[in-house]
C-alpha cells in the first residue's frame, strides 16, 4: 500500500515538481529564527481567522438576502430557523472582532521588534494594505444585517467621503448609488464584501508571505540570521518552519480557538462591543439612534475624527486627520531612523514614545465608544478667559485632542527621537 | 532584449503603440463598470417631488416627510417661535446663512418662504444623522438659555428653529433647506422650485 502511494506521488512529482519545490521553499526548508516568542503567534492566527471568516461567510451567504426589505429578516431567519445558523453567524461576528485583535497584536509586534525596518519595508507595506482592506471589509459587512447601527454607521462613513473638497459629494453619491443609503447601497456592499475584498485580501496575504519568505523572518533580537550560515548554507540560528513552527503554531491555534469558542458560546455580543444593541432594531432612515458609535476596532480613529474641530466651515480637517492617522503607517519604515531593530537594544526615547503611543491609542479607543460628555464639562464662568478659549467644555474632547497629538507625535517626531536614541550593541547571534 | 546591441526601432515602436492603445482600451472598458455604480434611473425617479398638506397642522407641530429617502421637516412656527430666532443670533455660527445651503427664496432671516412654515432637511450637516426636536421647555436637558430647536445626538450639534447651528458644535453649517414651493395656501411641494421664478 505504502509503496503504491509512493509510486503515485512519484508519478505526480515527475509531472508537477513545483508542488514539492514550493513546499520545501515555504515550509520544510524555510529557516525561521529559533528564538520566536509569544508575539510571533499572531501572524499565523490572522491567517487562521481569515480561513474561519471565509468558510463561515460562504455558509452565511446561502441563507442571507441582500435586499433592504429582506436583509434584516433573513438574519433573524439565520438565527432562529436555519439549523446551526446561529453558530455560523456568531462564528462570523466573533471572527470579525478576533481578526482585529490578532492583527493589532501582530502590528504591535512589528513596532516592538522593528519588523518594518530594512530589508522588510515591502512586507510592512503589504501588511498595511491588508489592514486597510480588512477595515473596508469590516465596514462593508457591518451594513449587511441592515440594523439601525448598520444603517447610520454607513451613513456617517459614506458622508466622510462627502466632505472631501470638490469631488466629495459626487463620490459619496457614487459609493451609495442613491441619494441616501438604500437598497442599492446594500446590494453593492454585499458584492464587495463577499467577492471583491476577499479576493484582494487573499492576494495581499500571498504577497505579504512571499515578501517575507524572500528576505526571511525578523526575530525578537532583530538579528539577521542569514548573515551567519553553516557549511550547507543554512542559517545557524534558523530552524525549519516545518515541523518546528507548525507544531508550535498548532499549540497557539488550539489556545486561540479555545478562547474564541468561549466568546462565541457565552458572550457573542461581548456586552455590545462585538454586536451593538441598536443593531437588533431594523434600519430606519428617518430616525437616528440616540447614541451611535462604531465597533471597537474603529474607535481610535473615530475619536480622532471627533477631536478635530471644524475649520473654515468644513469638517474636512477632522476627516483628513483620521485618514492621515491610518495612512501614515505606510511611512513607518522611513520615519524610523534607529540603527537597531529590536526594542531590546533601543534606548529610552523609543521605549517612552511607544508606551505613550499605546496608551494614547487605547484612550482614544475607549473615548470613541463613549459619548463626548462621558467625563463631564469643565466648570467655567460665563465670559471668563477660559470660557472664551474653549470651543467645547467637554473634558473628554480635550483628552481626545491630547491623545491625538500624542498619536501623531509618535510618527512625526520619530525621525528625530530614533536617530538620537542611546542604543545598545546588538549581538551577532540570537539570544534565547 | 537589453543584451541585443541593435534595437529594432520599428518593433519597439509597435510594442509601445500597442501598449498605449491597449491601455486606452482598458480605461474605456472600465467606463461601463464605473457608470453602473451611479444612481439608477429608478433611484432617480424615486427622487420625485413630494406634496405636503400644511392646512391641518397645529401651531408648533413638526411633520416629517420622506423625500429622496431623507427626512424633511415641515414646522408650523408660532409667533413666539419666530421671536426666538432673533434672540439667539449672537450664539450662532452662521446667523445670516451665508455659507449654508438654501434656495434664494429661503435666504432670509427666517429661512423660509412664509415665516410661519419652515421646511428643511432633518439631516445634520456634520455627518448625516437626524437631529431631534427639543422645544423651548426642554430647559432641564438643554440648559437654562435654551430657546427651542434641534439637537443631534450623534455628535452633539445644536440648531435653532430655523435650522441655524449654534457655535461650538461639530456641524459646520446650518441645516439645508430643500427646494420647495407652495401650490396653494394649504399645499406645498418639496423638491421642486416655482417654475420661472
Amino acid at each position: 500500500m505504502a509503496s503504491r502511494l509512493m509510486a503515485l506521488w512519484e508519478w505526480f512529482d515527475a509531472r508537477m515538481p513545483s508542488v514539492a519545490q514550493e513546499w520545501r521553499k515555504h515550509a520544510a526548508e524555510y529557516y525561521a529564527p529559533k528564538n520566536f516568542n509569544f508575539w510571533y503567534y499572531f501572524g499565523v492566527l490572522s491567517m487562521l481567522v481569515l480561513v474561519i471568516q471565509i468558510v463561515s461567510g460562504i455558509f452565511l451567504t446561502m441563507h442571507y438576502k441582500p435586499d433592504a426589505a429582506l436583509a434584516f429578516g433573513s438574519v433573524e431567519y439565520i438565527m432562529r430557523d436555519v439549523s446551526g445558523g446561529w453558530i455560523l453567524r456568531y462564528i462570523h461576528s466573533t471572527g470579525a472582532s478576533a481578526f482585529f485583535v490578532v492583527v493589532y497584536l501582530h502590528m504591535f509586534r512589528a513596532l516592538l521588534y522593528g519588523s518594518h525596518k530594512e530589508p522588510r519595508e515591502l512586507i510592512w507595506i503589504f501588511g498595511v494594505l491588508i489592514y486597510l482592506a480588512l477595515m473596508a471589509e469590516a465596514f462593508l459587512g457591518y451594513l449587511l444585517p441592515w440594523g439601525q447601527m448598520s444603517y447610520w454607521g454607513a451613513q456617517v462613513i459614506v458622508n466622510l467621503f462627502g466632505v472631501i473638497p470638490f469631488i466629495g459629494p459626487d463620490l459619496a453619491l457614487w459609493i451609495r448609488g442613491d441619494y441616501v443609503v438604500s437598497d442599492a447601497t446594500l446590494n453593492r456592499f454585499f458584492a464587495l464584501h463577499v467577492i471583491a475584498l476577499p479576493l484582494v485580501l487573499l492576494g495581499l496575504v500571498v504577497a505579504h508571505i512571499l515578501a517575507l519568505h524572500d528576505v526571511g523572518s525578523n526575530n525578537p533580537d532583530g538579528v539577521e540570521i542569514k548573515k551567519n550560515k553553516d557549511a550547507q548554507g543554512r542559517p545557524v540560528d534558523g530552524i525549519a518552519f516545518h515541523p518546528y513552527y507548525t507544531v508550535k503554531d498548532t499549540v497557539g491555534a488550539v489556545v486561540f480557538l479555545a478562547i474564541f469558542c468561549i466568546v462565541m458560546f457565552f458572550v457573542p455580543e461581548m456586552g455590545g462591543y462585538f454586536l451593538e444593541a441598536n443593531n437588533f432594531i431594523p434600519a430606519d432612515p428617518l430616525k437616528t439612534p440616540e447614541h451611535i458609535a462604531p465597533l471597537w476596532y474603529f474607535t481610535p480613529y473615530y475619536s480622532i475624527l471627533r477631536a478635530v474641530p471644524p475649520l473654515f466651515d468644513s469638517q474636512f480637517p477632522g476627516v483628513l486627520a483620521m485618514g492621515v492617522a491610518v495612512l501614515i503607517l505606510f511611512l513607518l519604515p522611513w520615519l524610523d531612523r534607529s540603527p537597531v531593530k529590536s526594542i531590546r537594544y533601543r534606548g529610552p526615547y523609543y521605549r517612552i514614545a511607544l508606551t505613550l503611543f499605546v496608551v494614547a491609542f487605547l484612550i482614544l479607543g475607549y473615548l470613541g465608544i463613549e459619548s463626548t460628555t462621558v467625563w463631564g464639562q469643565f466648570a467655567t464662568t460665563e465670559g471668563s478667559l477660559m470660557d472664551r478659549m474653549l470651543d467645547t467644555k467637554d473634558r473628554a474632547t480635550w483628552v481626545a485632542r491630547l491623545c491625538t497629538v500624542l498619536y501623531f507625535a509618535f510618527f512625526f517626531l520619530m525621525p528625530w527621537y530614533t536617530a538620537r536614541d542611546r542604543v545598545r550593541p546588538v549581538p551577532d547571534r540570537v539570544t534565547m | 532584449m537589453s543584451d541585443n546591441p541593435k534595437v529594432d526601432k520599428t518593433r519597439r515602436n509597435l510594442v509601445v503603440a500597442t501598449s498605449v492603445v491597449g491601455g486606452a482600451a482598458s480605461v474605456g472598458a472600465a467606463i461601463p463598470f464605473v457608470t453602473s455604480m451611479w444612481p439608477s434611473e429608478r433611484a432617480k425617479a424615486a427622487g420625485a417631488p413630494v406634496e405636503v398638506d400644511v392646512s391641518a397642522m397645529a401651531p408648533g407641530e413638526l411633520k416629517v416627510v420622506e423625500w429622496r429617502g431623507k427626512p424633511v421637516w415641515v414646522i408650523r412656527r408660532t409667533p413666539s417661535m419666530l421671536d426666538s430666532l432673533k434672540k439667539v443670533v449672537a450664539k450662532l455660527t452662521d446667523p445670516a446663512s451665508k455659507s449654508s445651503i438654501q434656495p434664494a427664496y429661503a435666504a432670509n432671516e427666517h429661512r423660509s418662504v412664509k415665516p410661519e412654515v419652515m421646511v428643511m432637511e432633518g439631516v445634520c450637516t456634520h455627518l448625516g444623522c437626524s437631529p431631534q426636536m427639543k422645544p423651548a421647555d426642554a430647559k432641564a436637558e438643554m440648559g437654562a438659555d435654551w430657546a427651542g430647536g434641534f439637537y443631534c445626538a450623534c455628535h452633539g450639534s445644536k440648531f435653532d428653529l430655523a435650522g441655524r447651528v449654534y457655535r461650538g458644535a461639530p456641524a459646520p453649517t446650518n441645516l439645508t433647506v430643500p427646494p420647495y414651493t407652495f401650490l396653494s395656501d394649504s399645499t406645498l411641494i418639496i423638491g421642486e422650485d416655482k417654475k420661472g421664478a
